[in-house]
């Protein structure tokens, strides 16, 4: 490529800025290399996925096969699956800790712990973190909110069964539901520790993007993926302390008798004391975490995008201050709209009617990142590395879940659809499946920054193909189901005479989501094969691309650059300008060149 | 034996899978990477192609199996509901186009200007005239759709006409019960610490409100409706939050357990004339439970029959108020029951 630059950031200055000496514990475990950390982040991301996906196996097996009996089952998980069937209780443990594990740990965590980590110093131009400790101390607080989360699931009540929104008074009384008991408790203490972890996360991030860029480095020149990062940053310092607040308010109502969200209640043929609460209380609370979450998972994965669309499409990313701008409408808007959650709560009508406009405002800005995306596709050069085609996915789902998005954001429309199907399908392909393929691209296009090596591409191929078919599979049918009406959260239908009627396509979406399953797994096995198996990268910039982290050394150390950090002259997308390829943000302007 | 053979067939599909795809990536590397990356893109860009027909036919052939099984426009059983099925056909009609238009750019592009040795990209950084028109025309369309949801969102959560009957819905796991005011038209105040399931008061109803007196409980049946009489439904919850869906009449509320919650709406076809339309004798409105509510919440199912006029008074004519069955009870032992089932506190409904 431009064996030049390599040599000139290598070969100059041999002067080390950290000196150090590390053994396995701090080079490993309790490292304060964001590198390094961003690694564990995506690790323990994976094996989360691996569980919660495995999860959804378990549900679809009920759902696509409610009248079969899987011995199996009971052999493995005993008196869950008396008969070879998932019992109530378990389903919806099944599902409330498919979501919680999804949502939370694997792409909140999992995906802002990897690339922010990852990417915010190499591509601003850092040694590390604001403070490395901090970041440290926030994987740290989600290993320990992830072993409380696990160790909930293997309680004798079980685990939290009241979905992943935790609604009181279900998820405050254990005589509700047995996944209420000593589960929930774990299930909040876990989430609030998450919630330190993600704190302490994002205070580095906005911290490290405001006050460590390299010289030259103005804001306007930073890539997308940064710009991403700080929004959603911003986002979940400003969201997460709700939830935090909303969840300790419900930690006493299960244990010191307050009634924050209890009123008028009897159950299990007893009337409680509690008089005067609010149940509605806890879902504000929750969704004003709850709906900016959806852009804390979805925002990381739109500026990944728009680095990999642009950087194998050879063009710059299209309208890059329209991309800036649209990012800052979504953070804002974001946080406004909690309550399209809750149209059919009962909420004053002239409320909700605000909650409309503001949450279908959200379709302007998403509609100009789609019609940026493929502008700037549009006359490239296309390169389909799988990372490209994660990225040609993402924006494939993005659209297709997004649109249904006007459909539910319009009360009217919510009254009808609302905690059907069409629901689950919408959210899944938009912040579920999309975010996946944006994460999916992510790891595929900077995995020879973290191991120096390649992802098999055949591998990723195959992978690629068999999950995007199979979840337009799962997920397509389901607007279908929801269209008739069909509630989410049920088990079995049979006994509905306006539900049973998909039986067919219930077991036809469940085969697909085992194929689609196991295709995950031959993701899983790329991943820590090519860790240390796979093909070795030889280029120091083996994508051609322009931004900072392709200047350091192809295994950089605590400190990521050798000698000085270079400086930037330029933007990040000057691809195939002025008949060049691609022009690297530190080369300083030609003559009569203008740069941005 | 079955399940070892199972793990056995996967572990030898994943073996010979890796192993290919092993292969594969070591051919390219023997072959020249450039050259197996030219060819690979060209695969990549046809399969998208490929993806993008399959794809469209799909949509057309789940339309077609499927189509069939969902509620239909304009099949709605409540005024209501024809507002509701009006704002989605509206709302399908856009997002359909800007569907078709938007994945047909996306993968057509992904396949036109694949990579070739012929073509350089173009530098198209920006172009505001470009940016302007995908800003405002989502925005003009988008504030259409919002207007006209809004007007049938008021429409419809507006008040209930005056002449409205007034039914109470109340959930806990994992049943309904419904309560009908009786002819003074007033639902008689509860509270929820007189309910009482050994004395008969399972709403927790205040016998001394004389409005409770003639109010009628009901359930274990289907809730009775009057076709074309607008009803105005209060609805409750003991125990949890539930929600009281009605996917053929569109609708939906929450059930919330300290916070009643109201809607209306008029049913406009009987059950009867439902089962001719739809072509099925067994058809039944039902209530579904949307909210999720605890180990039964797939079980919580409840049932609306819409009759006319004629047949609901008939039903009507042979339900006995709670009050007076409990009345009988105390007349005839001791008169403490009453004190029991009276409370104190004067508690609003």
């Amino acid at each position: 490529m431009q064996p030049e630059i390599a040599s000139r950031e290598v070969g100059h200055k041999e002067q080390h800025v950290h000196h150090h000496k590390e053994t396995f514990i701090t080079k490993y475990i309790f490292s304060t290399d964001h590198k390094m950390i961003s690694k564990q982040f995506l690790v323990t991301g994976i094996i989360w996925a691996l569980i919660g996906g495995l999860f959804s196996v378990l549900f679809r097996l009920q759902l696509g096969f409610p009248d079969h009996s899987f011995p199996i089952l009971e052999t493995v998980f005993g008196r869950w699956a008396e008969g070879g069937k998932i019992h109530a209780e378990f389903y919806y443990a099944l599902i409330t800790m498919h979501g919680t594990i999804l949502i939370f740990f694997v792409l909140t965590a999992g995906l802002s712990g990897t690339f922010s980590n990852m990417l915010i110093p190499l591509q601003v131009g850092a040694r590390d973190m604001a403070s490395p400790f901090m970041n440290m101390l926030s994987y740290w607080f989600f290993f320990i909110a992830s072993i409380i989360m696990f160790s909930s699931l293997f309680v004798q009540t079980g685990p939290a069964s009241g979905g992943w929104t935790a609604y009181p008074p279900l998820s405050a009384l254990g005589q509700a539901s047995s996944g209420s008991k000593v589960g929930m408790d774990l299930w909040i203490i876990s989430m609030a520790l998450f919630v330190v972890s993600s704190l302490l996360g994002n205070l580095n991030y906005i911290s490290t993007i405001l006050n460590l860029r390299t010289k030259g480095m103005s804001m306007t020149r930073l890539p997308l993926t940064i710009w991403s990062f700080l929004f959603t940053a911003i986002l979940g310092a400003l969201a997460f302390p709700v939830l935090l607040s909303g969840l300790i308010l419900l930690l006493f109502d299960r244990n010191l008798g307050t009634s924050f969200y209890l009123s008028d209640i009897f159950v299990a043929g007893q009337a409680l004391s509690n008089e005067g609460g609010s149940a509605i209380l806890f879902q504000h609370l929750f969704w004003f975490l709850g709906h900016p979450e959806v852009y804390i998972i979805i925002l990381p994965t739109m500026g990944v995008v728009s680095e990999i669309l642009a950087i194998n499409a050879r063009k710059p990313i299209f309208g890059y201050t329209a991309m800036i701008g649209s990012l800052l409408a979504i953070c804002v808007l974001a946080l406004f709209v909690w309550a399209h959650h809750m149209f059919v709560t009962g909420m004053n009508p002239f409320l909700g009617s605000v909650f409309v406009l503001l949450t279908l405002l959200i379709a302007v800005p998403s509609s100009i990142k789609v019609f940026n995306w493929l502008t700037t596709i549009w006359r490239g050069n296309i390169r389909f590395t799988p990372s490209m085609l994660y990225a040609i996915g993402f924006v494939s789902f993005f659209i297709s879940g997004g649109l249904t998005g006007i459909w539910l954001g319009n009360s009217t429309i919510d009254i009808h659809l609302h905690d059907t199907m069409f629901n689950i399908a919408h959210f899944h392909l938009v912040m579920g499946v999309a975010a996946f393929f944006g994460m999916f691209a992510g790891v595929y296009h900077w995995f020879p920054k973290m191991f120096g090596r390649y992802m098999n591409n055949t591998l990723s191929y195959i992978h690629f193909w068999v999950t995007l078919a199979g979840a337009y599979l799962i997920f397509w049918p389901m607007h279908y189901q929801g269209m008739a009406g069909m509630p989410r959260r049920y088990l079995d239908k049979s006994m509905w005479v306006s539900f049973s009627q998909f039986h067919a396509l219930d077991a036809m979406i469940s085969v697909v989501t085992i194929i689609v399953f196991l295709a995950q797994i031959l993701f899983v096995f790329n991943f820590f094969y090519s860790m240390y198996k796979g093909r070795r990268c030889r280029s120091i910039n083996p994508w051609s691309a322009t931004t900072l982290e392709w200047t350091t050394p192809i295994n950089p150390g605590h400190g990521n650059w050798v000698g000085e950090i270079p400086e930037v002259k330029r933007w990040a997308y000057d691809y195939s300008k002025d008949g060049r390829d691609f022009i690297l943000q530190t080369e300083g302007p030609g003559e009569n060149e203008s740069v941005h | 034996m079955q399940t070892f053979l199972i793990i056995l067939i996967l572990l030898l599909g994943f073996y010979i899978v890796i192993q290919i795809a092993k292969a594969n990536d070591l051919m390219a590397i023997i072959r020249g990477e450039e050259k197996s990356r030219k060819q690979s893109n060209k695969i990549s860009a046809y399969m998208l192609l490929g993806f993008l027909i399959v794809g469209l036919f799909g949509v057309y052939w789940t339309h077609h199996t499927l189509g069939d099984k969902v509620l239909k426009f304009g099949s709605a059983a409540s005024d209501h509901g024809i507002l509701v099925d009006e704002m989605i056909k509206y709302t399908l009609i856009i997002t359909g186009i800007v569907f078709f238009i938007t994945q047909i750019l996306l993968f057509w592009y992904s396949f036109k200007y694949r990579e070739s040795d012929e073509r350089k990209s173009y530098y198209f950084p920006h172009n505001n005239k470009l940016e302007l028109i995908w800003t405002s025309v989502p925005a003009i369309v988008l504030a259409i759709l919002i207007v006209f949801g809004l007007i049938t969102w008021y429409k419809i959560t507006g008040a209930a006409p005056k002449d409205s009957m007034l039914v109470e819905i109340t959930g806990s796991q994992f049943k309904w019960e419904f309560r009908y005011p009786g002819n003074d038209g007033i639902l008689g105040k509860k509270y929820y610490k007189n309910i009482d399931l050994a004395n008969d008061n399972p709403l927790g109803q205040i016998w001394d409100d004389a409005a409770n007196h003639d109010d009628i409980y009901v359930s274990g049946e289907p809730m009775h409706l009057v076709v074309n009489k607008p009803v105005k439904l209060i609805i409750g919850a003991k125990d949890v939050v539930h929600s009281v869906g009605l996917p053929h009449f569109r609708l939906k509320m929450d059930a919330v357990p300290g916070t009643p919650t109201t809607i209306w709406f008029t049913p406009i076809k009987t059950t009867k004339q439902m089962q001719k339309e739809t072509g099925n004798s067994d058809f039944v409105y039902e209530i579904a439970c949307d909210q999720m509510c605890g180990a039964g919440h797939t079980g919580m199912r409840g049932e609306i029959l819409v009759e006319t006029q004629q047949e609901f008074d008939q039903w009507m004519k042979n339900k006995k108020p709670k009050w007076a069955t409990i009345k009988k009870e105390t007349t005839t032992t001791a008169g403490d029951q009453v004190s029991a089932s009276t409370p104190a506190i004067p508690a609003t409904n």
